[in-house]
């Protein structure tokens, strides 16, 4: 019975990926598994980068994990990613110094905003850098005026958050347990500004994913932004020893080279009227 | 292999370590679906009893609705609570979203179809004869409704078994209400989708076996309570 089944899915799946292909190119193409970031997936860049890298390379197939920085290196040291593409710099050095990964290469950057309700009542609209926006966030909240969410979950974005805490001097971090202002969701971008909609609360989050969701969560708005302090930087690193290591390094190769970086900066400009990604690449 | 063992390892570490995070996490499992499985039999029971034993116009259609529920896919009606209860949507007053009251509300809406289907079926099984008899007897309403729950109780104890395996296992209500807040409104179903979602699989494992130990555990005592109820209706024959 399980066999038929599966027989059946597969006929189904056949069918289906072969009658849009007529280039008989496409079931021979070597799958490159990408693992990457939840706000690279809600930013909308893939659906630009990815079909941009496939007509380049028709011989390879990416297909996109898109998880926390945190599982997306960890799916890199058990291979099950053939080359990573996330945001958290510290984090992914140690990974290539403990031989996981081939080189780590800087790919592009792109900012965050903290994001609250317009009443703004920190009132961190104008603060003289991120240091005093962040402060300012904890002394409201202390004072049972304001709500921070945080993302909780590992990702890049949290460990930027936890770093501009550190770099406020708030420590120890905040935690829910010992301070009922400051809320964990543990999910991805998307949820985590939707509480933060619903509860009137502040938030860090990156540009890209904000813009590409204003308009479901109308009730909070961008109250700080363009600091040095929050600048995002991405870097991609080919998995040593991946299944497809020589596929990784082609999609890493390709998005470093000046095809890749120049549809990552002309990504955003046509649908938000702004560039949301800067190729950094060093040759 | 060497992946399950090391997080096992880690798991059962942070649970013999009284990890406070993992304990919270299994509490608040225990009291939102324990809450909801209360409720779920105060409304499903009288509700399952009528439709089950009574002859009335409309009654297929009930049935039908009842056990289509039994289907109701969780994510609707995550997708429907949240709407009704967001700020904008026509409950939206109460602030309730991303609360314990929510995830109360939505697995309710979840558990009380399963419970009165069970319910309806089981009672429907009773012999008609008997109740007849227990009129003549002189038997009132009240008593005859309790008679009747009493043969049927094998049924009963499915329907609490049904309803509440089905909400502590579920996420995806809880977590589009709930929002899976730390110390919170985080489950152990959500927080296995997180600890998972983040490489921490210690921790996911942790939670995944008490939730197996929970749902084996109730399924064990129920089916005692069935067993004993089938001995005891033996000898007193």
């Amino acid at each position: 019975m399980l066999a038929i089944v599966l027989v059946l899915a597969l006929v189904g799946c056949n069918t289906k990926a072969t009658t849009p292909s007529p280039a008989p190119i496409e079931n021979a193409a070597t799958e490159v598994v990408l693992a990457s970031t939840t706000s690279t997936q809600d930013s909308g860049l893939f659906d630009v980068l990815i079909p941009a890298f496939e007509k380049a390379s028709p011989e390879y197939k990416v297909k996109v994990i898109a998880v926390g920085t945190g599982e997306a290196l960890k799916l890199g040291e058990t291979k099950d990613a053939d080359v990573l593409l996330v945001h958290a710099k510290a984090d992914e050095e140690k990974f290539v110094a403990a031989g996981f990964g081939v080189a780590r290469k800087n790919v592009m950057y792109n900012d965050f905003v903290l994001v609250g309700p317009a009443s703004d009542p920190a009132a961190i609209r104008g603060s003289a850098d991120t240091t005093a926006a962040m402060l300012a966030i904890e002394k409201a909240g202390k004072a049972g005026k304001a709500q921070f969410v945080s993302r909780g979950d590992d990702s890049g974005t949290h460990k930027k958050e936890l770093k501009l805490w550190g770099a406020a001097g708030v420590t120890p971090t905040p935690t829910p347990d010992t301070n009922a202002w400051y809320l964990s969701t543990g999910q991805g971008m998307g949820e985590t500004l939707k509480v933060a909609n619903e509860k009137a609360a502040y938030t860090l989050v990156d540009r890209a994913t904000f813009l590409s969701s204003q308009k479901a969560n109308p009730d909070i708005a961008v109250l700080y932004e363009k600091d040095k302090g929050l600048l995002n930087q991405y870097g991609v690193i080919v998995v040593k020893d991946a299944k497809n290591q020589a596929a990784g390094q082609a999609f890493a190769g390709w998005i470093l080279s000046a095809e890749g970086q120049k549809v990552i900066g002309e990504y955003g400009v046509e649908e938000f009227g702004q560039q949301l990604f800067v190729p950094n690449a060093d040759y | 292999m060497q992946l399950f063992s090391d997080a096992w390892r880690e798991g059962w570490a942070m649970l013999t370590a009284g990890s406070v995070d993992v304990w919270t996490i299994v509490f608040t499992s225990v009291r939102v679906s324990g809450t909801a499985t209360l409720i779920a039999l105060v409304i499903g029971l009288p509700v399952g009893l009528l439709v089950g034993t009574k002859r009335f116009i409309g009654r297929r259609a009930a049935l039908v609705i009842f056990n289509a529920g039994m289907g109701l896919p969780p994510v609707v009606v995550g997708l429907i609570v949240a709407m009704t209860l967001s700020r904008r949507g026509p409950l939206g007053d109460l602030g309730l979203l991303y609360s314990q009251q929510a995830m109360v509300i939505a697995q309710v809406v979840i558990a009380v179809p399963i419970v009165m289907a069970i319910t309806a079926a089981s009672v429907a099984a009773v012999p008609r004869e008997l109740i007849l008899q227990a009129r003549s007897l002189g038997a009132g309403r009240w008593r005859r409704s309790i008679l009747t729950l009493s043969e049927a109780r094998m049924g009963l104890i499915a329907a609490v078994a049904g309803g509440f395996g089905a909400i502590i296992s579920e996420v995806g209500a809880v977590q589009m209400v709930g929002g899976n807040l730390e110390g919170d409104t985080r489950v152990m179903t959500t927080g296995i989708m997180q600890f998972t979602r983040m490489g921490r699989y210690g921790e996911a494992l942790a939670l995944a076996a008490i939730l197996m130990a929970i749902v084996i555990g109730v399924n064990v005592i129920l089916t005692g309570l069935q067993t004993s109820a089938d001995r005891w209706e033996r000898d007193s024959r």
